[in-house]
């Protein structure tokens, strides 16, 4: 339990978004219901956005602000790193519009085929 | 003044007009729109390479903030050549698009369906214009998304389910882009791509940067079709509406390998490909792309899925250029992007053509077509004749090229390669002409008729430039090489 303890949290999170993104692919590439693949991308796509949040994340620092509590000079060593978390909330906007689009494709392909299974491609691949 | 304001524009004013598209009335007014729209790209394109063409660089800060904080549009002879190809070809597919969009598309989604057109070619153009890692992540999201809808709107049932596939593969692509960007961006805590070239370098030797590195180059592979990622691509592209056929074929891979060479060279640096194994990588990978793939597409039963297999061989040969990592390899891979944007153009339209005039692509539905439609059949013939690279077309110019550079190095392998992918070409170029001319018409096409006007005279255009580009190289040759030097590639030496 101390050595969990000892860990920076930003190892915890990044080493469970990496857990995450292959879990995440996993699903991706070996289901074939269509709604398990989104699951499986989903995933995938907050694991990366675990890692990215991680990677600027500055253990016991402060909000990006300078003002007293915070002077210039010292800012770099204790604030955290406000560029990984405005690209995570960028890519959860598009991971949003990506997942939208997957899950209309299963609706259409559901209502004309009732069936939630991708086939295997019927034609060879080759 | 406004020149400044070129790189910008280009992005801008489609963006804008995609939602007024978006809301005409279905019908006529929205093909209008996106005409006029593309058309005014391709002279701000044309603009924009004529200021850059003398080595120049226009830099264009988004909102006021300064590189490497803010958004840096980036605009050297590289980007500008790119940005000219891909509204140039959209300029040339629109009025093509007219009618058989009519056939293809029903009439209630028209205004939806340009829409889309117009956010394809604003994430296009983007990914060309943009000098932040991120902002191409954004833009390659932008053009991913909405070709996937095109794809999805053909009319066969098992478009949707191919555009499904190649939405799985190409959002792994982009995931894996983003984790690259976010492994780069933590050892060098930039975005901006100059900034991030200089950064890079002392620290080449990082285990991080190897697995950024690596995370970019597969998510890239798979939007570039680089064999063996290339699966989802000659379904994609076979149940398309004919004209998204076109336009993807010409632009979406060019695009894809136009962000590998700005990564792989403009980002990390030729140094990096060379004590790294990339450059073997490349060239072992282009080996098996140009040979497999054109072996396939001898086997298909199909012109748009032969033609499909045949663009992954000629990806393989721009990524063969990219694996000699020379200034002659990069330029021949840059006027290949180029002259092979106007072939596929060419024989797509040409095979939409038939689907428009016969309903399929399949070869027994096409026989002996070539008497009926000789005027398609006569630009899939020249447009044949630039992809097997015979001399006085365009595609001879980008052969030549990779020959030179494959020679300069003393690789016989790899000009082996090249001669055989061509000799190859020959043999699936030949099954096409067998088909439509050799063969005795069958009954269902007797009363064919040739294609429309306004869908040959876009074809013809592309074949005449075929032969135009392949006598006057000025334009491709000069643009290409001083991109390739831009770049930083140094040139070989033994």
């Amino acid at each position: 339990m101390s050595i969990l303890a000892d860990l920076p949290i930003s190892l915890i999170v990044l080493c469970s978004g990496l857990g995450l993104v292959l879990i995440g692919l996993w699903g991706m590439l070996t289901q074939r219901n269509m709604i398990r693949m989104i699951v499986g991308f989903s995933l995938t796509d907050t694991g990366v956005h675990m890692v990215m949040v991680s990677i600027g994340y500055v253990t016991g620092g402060t909000a990006p602000i300078i003002n007293d509590a915070v002077p210039m000079a010292d800012a770099v060593n204790r604030v955290v790193d406000p560029v990984p978390s405005a690209l995570v909330l960028t890519a959860i906007v598009i991971g949003l519009g990506v997942t939208a689009v997957m899950l209309s494709y299963a609706v259409r392909i559901y209502k004309a085929r009732k069936t939630l299974m991708i086939d295997e491609c019927t034609e060879s691949k080759w | 003044m406004i020149e400044q304001n070129l790189s910008l524009l280009l992005v801008v004013i489609p963006l804008l007009a995609a939602p007024v598209t978006a809301m005409l009335p279905a019908g006529r007014l929205p093909w209008l729109l996106t005409l006029i729209v593309s058309w005014t790209c391709l002279v701000i394109a044309g603009w924009q390479l004529s200021v850059v063409i003398d080595g120049s660089v226009i830099s264009y800060e988004l909102g006021g903030w300064a590189p490497p904080w803010g958004i840096e549009y980036r605009i050297d002879a590289m980007n500008a050549f790119v940005a000219l190809i891909l509204s140039g070809i959209a300029a040339i597919t629109l009025p093509y698009a007219l009618r058989t969009v009519e056939k293809d598309i029903p009439r209630h989604q028209t205004s939806l369906f340009y829409a889309v057109f117009l956010l394809c070619l604003v994430g296009l153009l983007g990914i060309a214009q943009t000098g932040d890692v991120f902002n191409l992540f954004v833009f390659l999201e932008i053009s991913s998304l909405s070709s996937y809808v095109l794809i999805a709107m053909g009319e066969q049932r098992r478009a949707l389910t191919s555009a499904f596939q190649y939405l799985i593969m190409g959002t792994i692509g982009a995931t894996f882009l983003l984790i690259g960007i976010g492994l780069v961006y933590a050892e060098t805590g930039t975005l901006n791509m100059v900034d991030l070239n200089l950064r890079l370098q002392p620290i080449l030797d990082h285990r991080t940067v190897h697995t950024g590195f690596a995370f970019i180059v597969v998510g890239i592979a798979l939007k570039l079709a680089l064999f063996p990622l290339h699966l989802w691509l000659p379904n994609a592209y076979k149940y398309a509406p004919s004209v998204v056929s076109v336009f993807l074929a010409a632009t979406a891979t060019k695009v894809a390998v136009y962000i590998m060479l700005r990564m792989v060279f403009g980002v990390f640096s030729n140094d990096f490909v060379r004590i790294t194994p990339t450059d073997q990588m490349f060239l072992l990978l282009g080996i098996f792309g140009v040979i497999l793939a054109s072996v396939t597409a001898i086997y298909q039963t199909d012109v748009k899925r032969l033609l499909a297999y045949s663009s992954v061989a000629q990806v393989s040969y721009m990524v063969l250029g990219m694996g000699l990592a020379s200034v002659l390899g990069i330029t021949a891979t840059l006027v290949h992007v180029f002259n092979h944007a106007l072939i596929k153009g060419a024989l797509f339209m040409a095979c939409g053509a038939l689907v428009y005039r016969v309903g399929s692509s399949q070869f027994e539905n096409l026989n002996g077509l070539g008497r009926q439609m000789p005027w398609t059949f006569s630009a899939i013939f020249i447009a044949g004749l630039s992809l097997i690279g015979i001399p006085g077309t365009a595609g001879f110019i980008s052969k030549w090229y990779f020959m030179l550079a494959a020679l300069e190095q003393q690789s016989w392998l790899i000009a082996l390669v090249i001669l055989l992918g061509s000799l190859l070409a020959v043999v699936y170029m030949w099954k096409i002409v067998e088909v439509m001319f050799l063969r005795p018409a069958s009954d269902n096409v007797a009363s064919v008729k040739e294609a429309p006007v306004s869908l040959l005279i876009p074809m013809w255009v592309l074949v005449i430039a075929n032969i135009y580009f392949g006598f006057y190289t000025e334009l491709t040759v000069n643009v290409a090489d001083s991109a390739a030097r831009l770049l930083g590639v140094a040139a070989y030496h033994e």
